[in-house]
């Protein structure tokens, strides 16, 4: 193995938390290969925002800067991190598996012939091998995987590998020569549309889900209230999505989004084993629910076996209480 | 106007994994296999494509006999063709893409649509290789689609919000939840799916690029603490958050 090539991932020319993920686990990876981490930024204006990396022990960004490159065009930017991995005869490409990094990196994957390991939870690297741990099945098993092709191609799960500060390395930074034409932009992002700024639930430290159990929608800023003292993001079971009071996009579980914050607390959810896929890798897990039985409190570290719609405003007061001082 | 579907055949949602004889895969026994629930996303979507700009419909699947129950379900939700590549092989993410590349080039499509992730490996891989092996852009975890002529601009879900991406056809897609409700198949649908031929083909390609070398399941958590039952154990609960996990 000779190198490792970092995608580290930027919108509006703000580096992304799952960025400095991917840069440290690079520069983390790289010293037990016993070789060099670069990083790739890819956008506008990312010259910048290099030196943001320097923190985290990067020594060499390289950075492709073009006004048209400053909404995410699958095409373009897949294509600026192969034809770099090229150049620098990079063998281990990492990215984070956030929306843009597992819309790319299969397209690399099939650009450099490349075996990718989707959702890393962990990379073991050593005496010239590498492998990954991810998770199938939704979290119901975990597989250790190898790469047999001459390069390699690992996303990472966001929040797991948590970025590690070094001792300051100025960065030299490098503008690639990548030449772009009308044709690599045949899939362009034309707009971004946030939902008014709300934290998503597979970015949040903390995420609170509310479920059937707190009754109606009516009842669902309970769940957002506890949310925003904690600074997290709210989430939902299927079973509210289906029922219309909340977003698919805040659905936790198999078929919604994996979550793996500090903390997570589950209001008036059962736990049926499609939800427990998409959350039983978080840190702590609290439960509220009124039926001791219920499967949730199989995975909680916390309960409390009780009414929510009780329970929710003072825990949400209590925390103000203790969180202020 | 020519459609293309991928379709995979996966363990149904409640299966309780089990470690199979090999230590590298699951066990199969007692498993009940389902489509992938993100393909009737996709399936449905070919269909309110064609109904809307007519065409032809394709299903392919790579995988075993049994993918033909998935390619069944195709068929008795309308679409018309049905291809299995038939193998037994274990192959990963990469190797059906090339198998499916493969057919599809012959078939010539004019947009390509697959779930936006197998729920089995949940890889997320398959319809952006497909695309890039076949030269056409790739659009995935879409949630609206609209069709021009030859423009085509859809709604991807990204983190807290969506992006609106264009580009021209040929193009592929990955269907994410929320893009469409998928119809049930009537009873005359099931019935003609029992009857329509599926096309078989020998897989062109079966080296993998990755190899599965374990397959363990989760460590089981120890079992958590009831802090109480009413809003009495609320202080106590924070301070176990605090002191005890460190979590706030
Ligand atoms: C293919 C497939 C995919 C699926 N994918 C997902 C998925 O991604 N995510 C997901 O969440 N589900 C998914 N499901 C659905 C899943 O099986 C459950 O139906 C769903 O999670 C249940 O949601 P719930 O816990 O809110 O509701 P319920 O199961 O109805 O649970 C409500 C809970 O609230 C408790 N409760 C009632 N009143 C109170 C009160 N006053 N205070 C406190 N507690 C109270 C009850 O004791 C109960 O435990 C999927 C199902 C299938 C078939
Ligand atoms: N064996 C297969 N045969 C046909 N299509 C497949 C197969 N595996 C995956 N796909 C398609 O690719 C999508 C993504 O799968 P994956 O990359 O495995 O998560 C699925 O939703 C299917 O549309």
């Amino acid at each position: 193995m000779s190198k490792i090539l970092a995608f580290v991932e930027s919108r509006d020319n703000k580096l992304k938390n799952s960025g400095f993920e991917t840069a440290s686990t690079a520069v983390k990876i790289a010293g037990e290969l016993g070789i060099e981490a670069e990083v790739l930024l890819i956008g506008s204006n990312v010259s910048s925002i290099a030196s943001e990396l320097n923190a985290y022990g990067v020594k060499k960004v390289l950075f492709a800067e073009d006004p048209k490159l400053e909404k995410y065009s699958t095409t373009a930017y897949s294509k600026i991190l192969a034809e770099t991995a090229k150049q620098i005869n990079a063998d281990i490409i990492i990215l984070s598996a956030t929306s843009m990094g597992k819309d790319m990196s299969p397209v690399v994957s099939a650009k450099l012939e490349a075996g990718l390991v989707s959702d890393c939870i962990e990379i073991k690297a050593g005496d010239g091998n590498i492998t990954a741990t991810r998770p199938v099945y939704a979290g119901k098993a975990f597989i250790d995987v190898k790469v047999n092709s001459a390069i390699k191609i690992f996303t990472l799960r966001p929040n797991v590998f948590k970025p590690v500060k070094s001792d300051g390395v100025t960065s030299e930074t490098e503008k690639l020569n990548i030449a772009l034409n009308d044709s690599d932009f045949s899939v362009q992002v034309k707009e971004v549309v946030i939902s008014d700024e709300k934290l998503d639930v597979t970015e949040a430290n903390v995420v609170v889900s509310g479920g059937r159990g707190l009754k109606g929608p009516e009842n669902f800023h309970l769940v957002e209230e506890l949310a925003k003292v904690l600074g997290g993001a709210a989430g939902a079971s299927r079973a509210i999505v289906d029922a219309g009071w909340r977003p698919h996009s805040d659905q936790v579980g198999q078929t919604g989004k994996t979550v793996a914050p500090s903390l997570y607390i589950a209001v008036g959810i059962s736990g049926a084993i499609q939800h427990l896929a998409g959350m039983s890798s978080s840190k702590c897990i609290v439960a509220i629910n009124k039926d001791k039985d219920a499967p949730i409190f199989q995975v909680a570290d916390y309960g409390i076996v009780g009414d929510a719609i009780e329970i929710l405003p003072v825990l949400t007061e209590e925390l103000k209480k203790v969180l202020s001082n | 106007m020519k459609i293309a579907v991928c379709v995979s055949q996966v363990p149904d949602t409640t299966t309780k994994v089990k470690i199979g004889a090999d230590g590298k895969t699951i066990d199969p026994a007692g498993v009940t296999y389902i489509i992938n629930p993100y393909d009737e996303f996709a399936v449905e979507a070919v269909l309110q494509l064609k109904e809307k700009h007519t065409g032809e419909t394709v299903v392919v699947s790579v995988g075993k006999e049994s993918n033909k129950e998935a390619i069944k379900k195709a068929f008795a939700m309308g679409i018309e063709k049905g291809i299995l590549v038939k193998s037994d092989a274990e192959m990963d993410s990469y190797t059906v893409a090339r198998n499916l590349a493969d057919v599809l080039k012959e078939i010539n499509p004019d947009m390509i649509i697959f779930g936006k992730q197998s729920i089995d490996y949940d890889d997320s891989q398959v319809g952006s290789l497909v695309a890039e092996m076949l030269g056409m852009p790739s659009i995935t975890v879409v949630v609206g689609i609209n069709l021009e002529g030859n423009k085509i601009t859809c709604e991807r879900e990204i983190e807290g919000g969506k992006e609106v991406v264009e580009a021209s056809l040929p193009v592929a897609i990955t269907a994410q939840r929320g893009l469409n409700n998928p119809r049930y198949p009537n009873l005359k649908g099931i019935m003609q799916a029992k009857s329509k031929p599926i096309e078989e083909k020998q897989p062109t390609y079966t080296e993998n690029k990755t190899e599965i070398l374990t397959m363990k399941l989760p460590h089981p958590k120890p079992k958590g603490k009831i802090v109480g039952t009413d809003v009495s154990a609320v202080p106590e609960l924070v301070r176990l958050l605090r002191e005890e996990a460190k979590v706030i």
